[in-house]
């Protein structure tokens, strides 16, 4: 079994990176998962295109605030390009352990924030969804 | 098939020091005493309990969820479907005329079990959801005018709260609800206050908090809400599977429970209501069996309780649920209770004994076999994948009663819940999985 408790993403949480808010952001989105109430606030500033300085706050479990704070590092002068185009498996990756069916949403809550801050409101179909809906 | 000799010695607290060296934490001064709390009804009766999970034994812990099922109601129903089935009510035919027996027989069985006066009051529904949501449609619409009060209750289940606001929007009536108290339990002054100065139509609570276990001082409440001329409808879901019910003696107006907790399957709940107030309200969904006569220009409805039950029903289940009422009824009611109120002690005691653990709700005499808690500042969905990598299967999250969790101001606790087949020795495996959380996260 793999251990998806690990220190790495234990320090996260319990030291959080990037965790705040910024005085008046170029992008602001923020999301909650419905099943365990974990809640994500994204704060984004963007110049030329990139991503200058970036803030996270929220509750929620381990992995949802383990990601988002991982996530804030990443993203860090990344460009808007870049942002849109990460999946759900580039979040898996950067966890580096096995997350089981029932924690993927907490996993990929803050990738769901940070695409609803650079894509406008959510329409109803994201990414993972799109994958669990799928009729093969 | 539930042995006497076997029924007869559980619910009992026997202290065996030779199983508490095995089952109690090795710091505890007191190992030599720890209880063992032996499983109510014999283990070997449900097979899923064989299982293991990542590598341990399951201990489920989430039976206020849904409870497991005893090989006397898988087999009930496997042999019915394999030697009755036909539809019901239909077919002058040997085979429908078995099964419609059988259903019936199921039908009486289920409505003697909560002493009601007749069958003819007990209508098969999916759940206590949609039993519910029969009498916030059907009586409400007959029933309710603008301004017209429902008195809920804090601790309500959403689905003891929803069908009624739904209501209340449909007709312009207004909804209240009893506050709940630092402890858990319903404030039965404010109670009686809000019965003054609402006078509602009907007051709807449930039997017990599915959340905290909270045991609701039933004959109080429906007795001053009598007095208001309010109906009362209970919500049965935690109580019919862990209780004595008694409809009659509780003198309430509407009974709604579901079957897959009280060790039945799924699909099939029950609503009970008063002859008088059934035949007055109209039906629920319309289409075949319910109806008397049809006719282009309308239609006449048929008699209790078939008027509330269209289309074809869960027949198997039904079949399914009056097997899981035998065996409940072998094992005894009072003693399915005292079992859990044993645990439930138990379990209080031992949880207690983890720092950083927070317990809800009332204390063990006045409670079922629900613990919730948190510990530390663990999120309990983290603290549910954690106990399962432990076999432990607990609930983690709102619990369906988001206004309770408000209340209690917390986003999300971890539940245990007890049955007639758990044990201490669960229990002990719960605290342990829990004191390698603390671990884990250095609480
Ligand atoms: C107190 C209470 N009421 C109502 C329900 C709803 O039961 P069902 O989902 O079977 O309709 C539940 C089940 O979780 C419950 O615990």
């Amino acid at each position: 079994m793999d251990d998806i408790y690990r220190q790495y993403i234990l320090d996260h949480f319990r030291e959080p990176h990037n965790h705040g808010t910024l005085e008046h952001p170029t992008l602001h989105a923020s999301d909650t998962n419905p099943l365990c109430g974990d809640r994500i606030e994204l704060d984004l500033n963007v110049s030329d295109d990139r991503v200058s300085e970036v803030r996270f706050s929220g509750r929620g479990c381990a992995i949802s605030q383990a990601t988002a704070s991982m996530l804030t590092e990443r993203i860090e002068g990344a460009t808007l390009e870049e942002l849109r185009a990460l999946t759900p498996a580039d979040i898996f990756e950067m966890l580096g352990v096995e997350v089981g069916p029932a924690r993927q949403r907490c996993a990929l809550l803050s990738l769901r924030v940070l695409h609803q801050g650079i894509q406008g409101p959510y329409t109803g179909r994201w990414s993972d969804d799109d994958e669990d809906d799928a009729i093969e | 098939m539930l042995d006497a000799t076997e029924a007869t010695h559980a619910a009992q607290v026997t202290d065996t020091s030779d199983t508490a060296a095995t089952t109690a934490r090795s710091d505890r001064a007191d190992d030599a005493s720890a209880p063992t709390i032996a499983s109510l009804a014999p283990r070997a009766d449900f097979p899923i309990l064989a299982r293991e999970i990542n590598g341990k034994p399951l201990a489920f812990l989430d039976s206020a969820a849904s409870a497991q099922k005893p090989a006397a109601v898988l087999d009930a129903m496997n042999h019915f479907a394999r030697t009755s089935y036909a539809n019901i009510h239909r077919g002058a035919y040997t085979l429908s005329e078995e099964a419609t027996r059988a259903y019936e027989r199921a039908r009486k069985n289920v409505a003697k079990f909560i002493n009601a006066r007749s069958a003819r009051e007990l209508i098969f529904t999916r759940n206590t959801t949609e039993s519910i949501n029969l009498v916030a449609r059907t009586w409400a619409e007959a029933n309710l005018r603008p301004g017209d009060a429902l008195l809920l209750t804090e601790m309500e289940h959403h689905s003891n709260i929803v069908p009624w606001q739904l209501a209340a929007q449909r007709v312009g009536a207004e909804v209240f609800y009893t506050p709940v108290t630092d402890e858990g339990e319903l404030d039965l002054a404010a109670y009686e206050a809000l019965l003054e100065r609402h006078t509602p139509k009907l007051v709807a609570v449930t039997q017990m908090s599915n959340v905290l276990g909270t045991l609701t001082p039933l004959p109080e409440l429906i007795a001053k809400a009598h007095a208001v001329g309010a109906l009362v409808l209970v919500d049965g879901a935690q109580g019919a599977p862990h209780l004595p019910v008694d409809v009659r003696a509780l003198d309430c107006d509407f009974y709604a429970f579901s079957g897959h907790k009280m060790l039945g399957p799924s699909g099939i709940g029950a609503l009970w209501g008063r002859a008088e107030l059934l035949e007055a309200m109209p039906p629920f969904m319309g289409g075949g069996d319910m109806i008397r006569e049809v006719t282009l220009a309308g239609a006449t409805w048929n008699d209790l309780p078939w008027k509330f039950e269209a289309g074809t029903p869960a027949i198997v289940e039904a079949v399914g649920l009056g097997a899981a009422v035998d065996y409940l009824r072998q094992l005894g009611m009072e003693r399915v209770h005292a079992h859990e109120q044993a645990l439930t002690t138990y379990a209080l005691e031992r949880l207690r004994a983890i720092p950083g653990l927070t317990i809800y709700g009332p204390p063990a005499e006045r409670r079922g076999g629900v613990i919730s808690f948190t510990l530390g500042d663990i999120h309990a969905h983290d603290l549910a994948t954690l106990l399962d990598r432990e076999g432990v299967a607990v609930r983690a999250g709102h619990h369906c009663a988001q206004p309770l969790m408000e209340r209690l101001q917390v986003a999300a606790t971890a539940r245990a819940s007890f049955y007639v087949y758990t044990t201490s020795a669960e229990v002990d495996t719960l605290a342990e999985a829990l004191e390698r959380a603390r671990a884990i996260f250095a609480l």
